[in-house]
């Protein structure tokens, strides 16, 4: 090989680089465009699903999620749902394992697909009931590919209803299935 | 002084403007007036196109990496550098316990210095430059030299091992290179007839970088030795050496440092395209062409395309390894710019006079020569390349030991 063709080589290599468009995104006005099935914070809760089991709370490996919850006096039948006061979830610890989300026997909890939650002071990095309440309903689809097939794309900004979000809605029990599945079964 | 009044159109007539303006009692002023004025015009010239040398520079690396640089402060981020200045400035000047006080001191400023006053002797324009030195190209490689002194002056004076030992490298690098860009520069002058630096463009009928393409290539990989640049700059080894002799510089001091830095890429490629690409001129090989552009638009659009092939060759190539860069100056450059002024000196025995058609059988000449050379070193290379022996094997496998 003669003498300087290496150099020569590798000068042509970055010649042909400055002629390619840069990969730079520019971080605040532009974004990567994450996966639909990223596990991302802003948690998109249902609260229409949620009984507040805290099945959510029970199998998180990081204990961060925090829920109190009150009969409401309105639905304190069995299979109805409670009231809930708090769902505390310190995001600042979690790990993004989607856990809770695996745990939710009601698909109440999904996972967001934002990554976006810088803040000043640890104490704030704490997702309340409100915020969930509040927050967009786009849910990564992770744990429900099912929605990737009827062409939802979390990045697109269209929202998921709480019945298309997982299973059949349950149906609240009447007294006579009560009584068909605790009494007349035995 | 008459004589450079002759030549010197823009001088002359500076002096006469300033002449009118002062009474007769002072017109020894005028002469102090119109060198101060140039001086003004070419070192703030020199220090905005260095300023624009690190903007252009940091966007096109950039995107030799595929990247986009610097493009938030002002628009496409040309004011960069402004921010830049304004950082180092606001910062706070450490001086370290152990440090010498003078040497310390003097380091940036006599860097600063060299580097603007190597810009003294570059022609800008016909009949316009500041110094027309008989001894130009001596001056432009011995000025610089003090650059390397002010290099050690500063690792000596802070008080830092890896100061001193960056400092160290430089030295014993930057005279190693000093002497092949030297030797190579011996070409033009033969060529040239003169060492004054606007002989030697008006002597470029041809470009240089034709008539002399061995003394190109080993003034450009020296000079950009002298400029510790890539691939050269191990004399601020980041990863072994913290940042070489200005690691304990801080605030302005680094930022006078960094200028001088950047200021010697803008000077050298002013001084290459003086040298090899016909200065102010316009670099077509039809001289008598109409000048297009004024001359000094030629004379900055040379000196970008010299400061765009730097960044280039940053670009690409990693760091060398001491013991190979010295090999590289001793063993490659300095035979190579030997044999080019042995070349060149052969030539201009043959034709002491060339017309055109001889200067053009030069340039044939001094290719063949160049490739020649090429096909030798990569012949003899071959030759000596050391083959893998027994003595690079130091594990022995079981099954070689029975």
């Amino acid at each position: 090989m003669p003498f300087g063709l290496g150099i020569a080589k590798g000068m042509m290599v970055t010649l042909r680089n400055l002629v390619r468009k840069p990969v730079t995104v520019q971080y605040p006005e532009q974004r990567v465009v994450q996966n639909p099935r990223f596990r991302g914070e802003d948690f998109v809760w249902y609260e229409e699903r949620c009984t507040g089991c805290a099945s959510c709370a029970k199998y998180c490996p990081q204990g961060i999620i925090k829920i109190v919850t009150s009969p409401s006096g309105e639905q304190t039948q069995e299979g109805e749902k409670y009231k809930i006061e708090t769902f505390d979830i310190e995001i600042a610890r979690c790990m993004f394992c989607g856990l809770c989300v695996e745990a939710c026997p009601y698909d109440a909890l999904h996972m967001g697909t934002g990554f976006e939650r810088a803040m000043p002071r640890k104490a704030d990095l704490v997702i309340t009931v409100d915020e969930l309440r509040a927050s967009a309903k786009r849910p990564s689809t992770w744990f429900r590919p099912q929605l990737q097939e009827r062409g939802y794309e979390p990045a697109s900004g269209e929202e998921v209803s709480w019945q298309d979000a997982g299973r059949e809605a349950t149906v609240a029990p009447t007294y006579d299935d009560m009584l068909k599945r605790w009494v007349e079964k035995r | 002084m008459e004589s450079s009044f002759d030549k010197n159109a823009l001088f002359a007539n500076l002096n006469e403007i300033f002449l009118d303006l002062l009474p007769e009692s002072l017109s020894w002023m005028a002469y102090l007036g119109t060198g101060l004025t140039i001086i003004l015009i070419m070192v703030n010239a020199v220090l905005m196109l260095t300023a624009f040398g690190t903007y252009m520079e940091r966007r096109v690396l950039g995107r030799f990496q595929t990247r986009l640089g610097p493009n938030r402060v002002g628009p496409f981020g040309l004011l960069q550098p402004l921010a830049d200045l304004l950082k180092l400035i606001t910062k706070e000047d450490l001086r370290p316990e152990s440090a010498d006080k003078i040497t310390f001191f003097l380091a940036p400023v006599l860097m600063v210095t060299s580097m603007l006053a190597v810009v003294a002797v570059v022609p800008f324009g016909k009949d316009s430059f500041l110094a027309d030195l008989n001894i130009g190209v001596l001056y432009l490689v011995g000025i610089p030299t003090i650059a390397t002194v002010s290099m050690f002056l500063g690792g000596w004076g802070s008080g830092n091992r890896f100061a001193l030992l960056g400092a160290a490298r430089a030295v014993a690098m930057l005279i190693s290179y000093e002497v092949p860009m030297i030797v190579s520069l011996a070409g033009i002058l033969i060529l040239a007839g003169s060492m004054s630096l606007v002989d030697v463009v008006q002597a470029q009928q041809i470009p240089f970088i034709l008539l002399q393409p061995i003394a190109f290539f080993v003034f450009l990989v020296s000079a950009s030795a002298e400029m510790n640049r890539s691939p050269f700059d191990l004399m601020e080894a980041e990863s072994e050496l913290t940042a070489g002799f200005h690691t304990e510089f801080s605030g302005m001091r680094f930022g006078l440092l960094q200028l001088a830095e950047f200021g010697e890429v803008v000077v050298t490629s002013a001084i290459l395209a003086t040298l090899f690409l016909r200065g102010w001129e316009n670099p077509f090989i039809p001289s008598d062409w109409q000048q297009v552009l004024p001359p000094q638009i030629w004379l900055i659009g040379k000196m970008l395309f010299f400061m765009l092939i730097f960044t280039w060759i940053r670009a690409t190539l990693p760091r060398m390894r001491i013991d190979q860069v010295m090999a590289f100056a001793w063993k490659v450059l300095f035979p190579l710019a030997l044999i080019n002024m042995f070349v060149t000196a052969a030539l201009v025995v043959a034709w002491p006079d060339p017309t055109y058609t001889q200067l053009w059988m030069m340039v044939g000449v001094n290719w063949a020569v160049a490739i020649g050379c090429l096909t030798g070193y990569t012949l003899s290379r071959g030759r000596h390349r050391q083959k893998p022996t027994e003595s690079v094997r130091l594990v022995q496998l079981p099954s070689e030991v029975s």
